[in-house]
């Protein structure tokens, strides 16, 4: 029917060339930036420049001289010099570690929301949610004020070690600081998950593994978590991801030693401002991402198998 | 039903803490009379009275607003064509274009919206930084109008075309009204994220546009420079956002029911 392929160009053209055009080709534009070599103050090498006699836009690259325009360069220094490898792997260990004090924090909030009467239920998911809905930036800069040296946290803290005999410890700009950041901002995402995961759980089960002589401990380990799993995956995804790619956080609460992936990127977009490196990081950034969500689908998709 | 245990409760207690003490440790310092976010004084509005007379603090809070604004009505239509596009045809490109932003870091969407924006020739502005949050609020809307639309009784739509009511008729008498929540709720979730974003308006912001984001930042980058005007600043938007919410449970309180 005419009108009806009419129709659907109608609804979903609009959307569709928006994000093409504000998505897909600023994406492809970046991807393309990596072949490319910097310019001479910063940004990209012109492939394009304005004929002095006519004003007209010309085309500099041609199939002789493309050699001189498009490289691999950028790639080999990725892979040839370790210290991008290794801001990697640490960066993978703070979105891990991130992730795993964020499981270990939501399970017992997702339980008792998931195990509460109907009525208190959503005002405790509520909660959970409102701290999310003020400025990220005002939930980094309360914990400069907490972790602050003079702050009534840190005196108090450095206090209590000195009375054991521990040097006094410097908690903002560091390491510590920053997975502290990065645990309170993504903390609501795996409670979300886990949350609806545990609520379609049957406590007949419980019942059935009690009944049977397990303790409190074996239940939780034996029953509950395995049934939980898809939900610990589906949080998983939701806080490793964007910790990957966090960099206001290590910006302002971490030190020196604490730079991300993500510092790494803007320092080349903005600071030194080599782009096409930056285009490089940031592919890396992509394709493990895509990874990531890849291995979380098909760990998700496994669990429910089992079911 | 089994009773929780206690020490579920105890913990469960401490995570909730853990939530919320920080923002409120923001807001008391806030009416803290002294320009460090150590030690209470004693009580002061002199912050607040600052604020008023900061140019630069309200400059970028009506840059926000006006962004914040823009952003909302338009992610809010185009979200609510790509959900229901979603919800009633089998697409590929959409989907994958609507899903995309959300699940990758911010900051990717950042940097390549700089390159082309910067390509284009185009000053860097409130008008980058309108576009870009459109682009990443569409998906958001889109995601909570389709599920809206799969929660709706499709035979409602289906009696209505029985009884005469053309497609559009249908659209506007039907389905339009059921999926209201839906859309109001896309709406504020917009709204708020625009006027929430902080990295993907680092990027696209040229000099002298500044959100408050963007000013916030700039003020607590400094270090050891301490500002307790900030602290009142946030205050505001905490109620800000906490006012929205209230008045979104009140307007439609479906909106705000995660399904």
């Amino acid at each position: 029917m005419k009108s009806k392929s009419l129709a659907k160009w109608l609804i979903s053209g609009p959307p569709l060339l928006y994000l093409v055009l504000f998505f897909a080709i600023p994406s492809l534009i970046m991807a393309f930036a990596a072949f490319r070599f910097p310019g001479d103050y910063g940004g990209l090498l012109p492939l394009t420049a304005a004929n002095p006699d006519t004003g007209a836009t010309e085309l500099l690259i041609n199939f002789g001289n493309w050699r001189d325009f498009l490289t691999l360069e950028n790639f080999q220094r990725f892979f040839e010099e370790p210290i991008y490898f290794e801001l990697f792997v640490k960066s993978f260990w703070y979105a891990g570690l991130t992730t795993v004090i964020c499981i270990v924090l939501a399970y017992p909030l997702a339980w008792l929301i998931a195990r509460s009467p109907k009525k208190t239920r959503d005002l405790l998911v509520l909660l959970v949610i409102l701290p999310f809905w003020s400025n990220f930036l005002i939930r980094v800069y309360a914990w400069m004020i907490i972790l602050g040296p003079q702050s009534y946290f840190s005196r108090s803290l450095n206090y209590l070690l000195g009375l054991v005999g521990i040097e006094p410890v410097s908690l903002l700009f560091s390491q510590f600081a920053v997975i502290v950041g990065l645990v309170y901002v993504h903390l609501p995402f795996m409670v979300l998950p886990l949350y609806a995961n545990l609520e379609k759980h049957d406590m007949a089960l419980l019942d059935a593994a009690q009944d049977l002589g397990a303790n409190a401990w074996q239940r939780f380990w034996k029953v509950t978590w395995p049934l939980s799993l898809p939900g610990v995956w589906a949080g998983t995804a939701l806080v490793f991801i964007p910790a990957l790619g966090m960099f206001a956080i290590p910006d302002l609460l971490g030190g020196t030693n604490s730079m991300m992936i993500g510092n790494l990127i803007k320092q080349q977009y903005l600071d030194s401002r080599d782009w096409p490196f930056g285009s490089v990081l940031s592919i890396m950034l992509t394709l493990t991402v895509l990874l990531l969500a890849a291995l979380a689908g098909w760990a998700g998709s496994r669990g429910k198998d089992k079911r | 039903m089994k009773k929780v245990s206690s020490w579920v409760w105890g913990a469960a207690s401490l995570v909730y803490a853990f939530l919320y003490l920080p923002l409120a440790i923001v807001v008391v310092f806030s009416f803290n009379d002294s320009a460090l976010n150590a030690e209470w004084v004693g009580f002061t509005f002199k912050w607040y009275q600052m604020l008023l007379h900061d140019d630069v603090m309200l400059e970028a809070a009506l840059h926000t607003l006006l962004i914040g604004l823009v952003t909302c009505v338009v992610s809010t239509v185009l979200g609510t064509l790509a959900g229901f596009a979603m919800y009633k045809w089998r697409l590929r490109l959409l989907p994958a274009l609507v899903l995309t932003p959300i699940a990758i870091p911010e900051i990717l969407m950042g940097v390549s919206l700089l390159i082309f924006f910067v390509m284009l020739n185009m000053t860097l502005g409130l008008v980058s930084i309108t576009l870009s949050h459109i682009a990443f609020c569409i998906g958001f809307v889109a995601i909570v109008v389709r599920s809206r639309l799969q929660g709706m009784d499709e035979s409602l739509v289906e009696a209505a075309r029985d009884l005469g009511a053309g497609p559009v008729t249908a659209f506007r008498a039907i389905t339009l009204p059921l999926i209201m929540p839906g859309i109001i709720a896309g709406a504020l979730m917009a709204f708020t994220l625009s006027i929430d974003d902080f990295v993907i308006s680092f990027f696209t912001a040229g000099v002298g546009s500044n959100t408050l984001p963007l000013e916030i930042y700039s003020r607590v980058k400094v270090p050891m420079k301490l500002n307790p005007e900030v602290n009142a600043i946030s205050s505001l938007l905490m109620l800000l956002t906490l006012s929205l919410i209230l008045i979104v449970s009140k307007v439609a309180p479906s909106a705000l029911r995660s399904e």
